[in-house]
């Protein structure tokens, strides 16, 4: 299928790619912007590995077509770690939270979404915004570990009040 | 998390192996054997770490084999049969080969010299070769200027069938067939010519009748277990690139890069050292990615035939279809108790349902009898295994291999028989623990170490176990299971005798420790390991340490990360490497301060001297002293098991130079309205010796856990005519958070006497005891024995209606 440009913003940086139509997001992103820290476990929307930021809200970059996303601003787990590592990066290392790594990208991704509307969730609320990302090692014990230590992290560096809801 | 230490384990070891070893003195000397009851204090190992390669993970930067991109890379697909046993009566691939983009396409007669993991196993094909024995098999393959073209040229070939009767259900399989061409593969059971029976194994031993007879309880029971998949989160994928110097490189998420280096070799008739295997970062094995893999040999081909880099990754659906997951299987088992609550004897019966190929099969096969011979002292044993070929995707080796069905059935069966004697089936098992320091009767597996008494008592004590079990009201129930696993293949599948691990350090003036191992780092944290022993011997920090162990080429020769082999012979290679660096870095102090080298101490990157502290030298001005007319340090350490077991055929499976034992208790929501099992919480004990890096053992035990809580509710590989129905992450249901309790781990440090720092295994063994664990706490919840797996709730909601209608 023949190709058309495509304007975003990834990772806080403006960039216009070649798509096909039927690209999806998450390939658009692998293949060309070589941003491989992205990662495809099914390519159909049922393992979270895929997960990135779009426009704020955690999506499935697998499900999601390159074109959709025209103007939309894109973080991927590249972006968390500009000049030094994100807290929810080093806590997913630190607490074990990651074994081979592979849906680690999606955990985080989908981690750091839930973080900015809920600063402070519960083993509850954890358990509910991640049933949707799949870890074949963990048993997602350390996952939670690892967020609630992030978390906390992100809590004490920035004690403002969350953002408001209009700002999203 | 508790750390339980066992009371033997302070003891010294070294003396007490002189009583049980009947014909070897010797092997307690072994030189690494290490622990001499003056605990050291250590400062690496024992510590919780993150992995090695964490934040590569956490940032994105690690790379799997589908992240890389070569220059000139071409892209590969694969045309699947859709038939699960036919001839192939054409094969056309012309239209294909003529579609713009396309590179080059190979079938079978392009490589038809069989592989397989065994060597008494070599029946697979890189592709099918005249005819196809399982529907998704590989039937051709094209290599593409992009992965749209190579998938549209796939669907150009044209492939007509002959079908033939296909064999789905495994009791076909051991019967004669009509027509020697419907055997899936001319080469079986020497003793059951003209079956599809790939191996049968026959072993009595004692008098099992004599204690049948003998028995006050006898439980039994005909359980069925349906395959399952390892699910790992990462595709296959592969990169084969024969370059310009006539070499062939494969980049492949392997857990043995070695299996795959010979079967390539065997394959593509080359010699080995033109073959280099890069393992690349691996998304999750557990068993599914240890066999040399037709898909490795495919992208080799296309390689080989455009001389250009190709690029082979795999949907989900395929990654089901390569299978060599957990086998199908129906057990008959019947234990016999005698009137005090002894074992006495096993009497079981395995039907295993192989798929179409041997893989590890031999081994599991086995593996359904041997490794019933623990936690429990077993005193009669008979034990009958069929694995048959079947028209599906082959069986293999996953998490536990071989030891998690039965396991299964003998923990239920235990617990029926602790219903039937009116004793606690907590107390029932303390009666008929193997103590430390045994052999067990017939197939004289070595125990050395052994925590499961402590773990089983910590688990009663932290679950509450004596005011739960029997007393939770109704829907709510708690059960108990224990097992144990080997911590390594004593014996090599290639039966030479070279070590089984090798692990060569080099130290250089920079100050960076390489080693050099092909143990597969998986997810699991063998780097980590390794990584740790070496700077606790060296006393250095383990930023100094680089463990590369990626490729053939520079790697010494290690059996990879199989069989839970890696910390305790991988780690006591490394170990041994790093014991001879030490030796020279102290003979340089010695010669630095006029000290005895024996003198020096190593901590905190400094050699202390013991006797005068204000004398040390720095790693740093010890290394360069002792590289003075040298240049780099460099050692070598390998592992070699003991000789073990005993003489009768067979008798060397199930034999390793330690086991690691486990004890669970499980607390469950059982709804009798639904029959739906939600698990509340597990208690998981685990004995792995010492726990090199807590952190990672927890992790292992936890995602063991959860693993097996998948086998036991709701994973299930579903066929229907030999298609596979479920084949995706959506069908195939991997329990999510919401299905994942709660859990306390306690590790247990037995200590063992030549584990590594007193390590033993913890990857495999812990998910077995999980699954007889929930259905012994359906039991306990609402009264009814499950007898198929997974423990589904149509399941659970028949047994409860039909135990109703028995009772009316």
């Amino acid at each position: 299928m023949s190709k058309k440009l495509l304007k975003l913003t990834v990772n806080g940086r403006a960039v216009e790619i070649a798509c096909a139509p039927n690209q999806t997001l998450a390939n658009a992103l692998r293949d060309e912007l070589n941003l491989t820290g992205t990662k495809i476990g099914c390519d159909m929307g049922t393992c979270g590995c895929c997960t990135v930021e779009v426009n704020g809200k955690a999506k499935l970059s697998c499900l999601t077509l390159a074109h959709e996303c025209e103007g939309a601003s894109i973080t991927t787990i590249e972006g968390l770690n500009q000049y030094q590592m994100h807290p929810l990066q080093k806590a997913f290392a630190e607490c074990g939270g990651s074994q081979c790594g592979y849906c680690t990208a999606g955990f985080v991704m989908k981690s750091h979404a839930l973080l900015a509307e809920c600063p402070n969730p519960t083993r509850e609320q954890l358990k509910e915004e991640l049933a949707g990302n799949l870890c074949r090692c963990t048993g997602f014990i350390k996952i939670y570990d690892a967020v609630e230590r992030a978390a906390s992290e992100l809590r004490e560096k920035a004690p403002v009040e969350p953002a408001p809801a209009t700002a999203r | 998390m508790p750390i339980v230490r066992t009371k033997g384990s302070t003891r010294n070891d070294h003396q007490l192996n002189k009583g049980i070893w009947a014909d070897g003195e010797s092997r307690a000397a072994n030189p690494l054997a290490h622990t001499d009851g003056n605990e050291p204090g250590f400062n690496v190992v024992g510590k919780r770490m993150p992995l090695k390669d964490a934040y590569k993970k956490v940032t994105g930067e690690g790379v799997y084999a589908d992240d890389m991109r070569l220059p000139g890379m071409l892209f590969a697909r694969v045309l699947h049969a859709t038939r699960p046993h036919a001839k192939i009566k054409r094969l056309d691939t012309s239209r294909a080969e003529a579609l713009p983009g396309v590179r080059a396409v190979t079938i079978g007669a392009d490589a038809p010299i069989r592989f397989g993991v065994l060597p008494v196993s070599q029946d697979e094909t890189a592709m099918a070769v005249d005819k196809v024995i399982f529907a998704g098999e590989a039937v051709a393959a094209v290599a593409a200027d992009s992965e749209e073209i190579a998938a549209t040229a796939c669907n150009l070939i044209e492939v007509e069938y002959e079908e033939m009767p296909a064999f789905l259900k495994p009791h076909d399989s051991l019967k004669k067939v009509a027509s020697p061409e419907h055997q899936i593969h001319d080469k079986v059971d020497k003793n059951f010519p003209g079956t599809n029976i790939h191996k049968a194994v026959d072993q009595e031993f004692g008098d099992v009748t004599a204690a049948f007879k003998a028995a006050r309880s006898t439980p039994s029971g005909t359980f069925m277990f349906e395959g399952v998949s390892h699910g790992f989160t990462e595709p296959h994928s592969v990169l084969a690139h024969w370059d310009a110097d006539d070499r062939l490189f494969l980049y492949t998420p392997q857990q043995v890069p070695h299996y795959t280096h010979l079967a390539l070799a065997k394959v593509l008739e080359m010699d080995l050292h033109r073959i280099n295997v890069v393992r690349t970062m691996v998304g999750g094995g557990f068993g599914g990615k240890s066999d040399p893999f037709p898909h490795e040999v495919i992208a080799c081909l296309l390689a080989k035939k455009t001389r250009r880099p190709v690029k082979l990754t795999m949907d989900r659906e395929e990654c089901f279809l390569v299978n060599r997951a957990r086998h199908p299987s129906e057990i008959k088992m019947a234990l016999a108790f005698d009137p005090q609550g002894k074992l006495i004897g096993m009497d079981s019966d395995a039907l295993i349902d192989g798929g179409a190929a041997g893989s590890f099969g031999v081994v599991s096969t086995y593996y359904n009898g041997v490794l019933s011979n623990g936690p429990y002292y077993l005193p009669a044993f008979r034990y009958k295994g069929r694995r048959v070929y079947s028209n599906r995707p082959a069986s293999g080796a996953m998490r536990g291999h071989g030891s998690v069905n039965p396991r299964h059935a003998m923990e239920v069966l235990v617990d029926m028989a602790a219903v039937e004697l009116g004793l606690d089936p907590c107390e029932l098992r303390l009666r008929n623990f193997l103590p430390e320091q045994c052999l067990t009767p017939f197939h004289k597996f070595r125990i050395t170490s052994n925590g499961i008494r402590e773990g089983l008592e910590e688990v009663m004590r932290l679950s509450d176990w004596k005011n739960k079990w029997g007393k939770l009201p109704y829907g709510r129930g708690i059960g108990v299971a224990c097992s144990f696993f080997i911590s390594g293949s004593a014996l090599p599948i290639h039966w030479n005798k070279l070590p089984q691990s090798t692990v060569h350090l080099k130290i250089d003036m920079d100050g960076g420790i390489a080693v050099h191992s092909l143990a597969a780092e998986i997810g699991q944290g063998s780097d980590t390991v390794l990584a740790q022993m070496v700077a606790e011997v060296l006393g250095v920090n383990m930023d100094r340490i680089h463990v590369r162990s990626q490729e053939t080429d520079l790697a010494p020769i290690d059996l990879g990360s199989y069989s839970s082999r890696v910390t305790f012979m991988a780690g006591n290679a490394a170990r041994e490497a790093a014991e001879k660096i030490r030796a020279d870095l102290a003979a340089a102090a010695a010669r630095l301060t006029g000290q005895p080298a024996q003198y020096f101490d190593f901590a905190g990157e400094k050699l202390i001297c013991r006797s005068k502290p204000n004398i040390a030298v720095t790693f740093m001005e010890a290394l360069h002293e002792a590289q003075v007319d040298r240049g780099a340090l460099c050692a070598s350490g390998c592992y070699v098991s003991p000789p073990l077991g005993t003489e009768f055929k067979g008798s060397n499976a199930g034999l390793s130079p330690s086991y690691s034992f486990s004890a669970y208790i499980c607390e469950v929501d059982v709804d009798p309205e639904t029959g739906f099992v939600q698990p509340v919480h597990v208690w998981a004990a685990h004995d792995c010796g010492r726990a090199l890096n807590p952190l990672a053992v927890e992790g292992q035990i936890e995602g063991s856990v959860h693993m097996g809580l998948g086998q036991a509710l709701t994973e299930t590989m579903r066929y229907r005519n030999g298609q596979l129905l479920n084949a995706n992450f959506l069908d195939y249901k991997i329990p999510t958070p919401y299905e994942t309790p709660e859990m306390d781990i306690v590790i247990v440090e037995s200590i063992d006497p030549e584990g590594p720092f007193g390590a033993k295994e913890c990857g495999e063994g812990g998910l077995a005891p999980i699954i007889p664990a929930v259905g012994n706490a359906i039991y306990d919840a609402v009264g009814v024995r499950l007898f198929e797996v997974p423990m589904t709730p149509d399941r659970v909601l028949r047994a409860i209606e039909e135990k109703k209608r028995a009772a009316k």
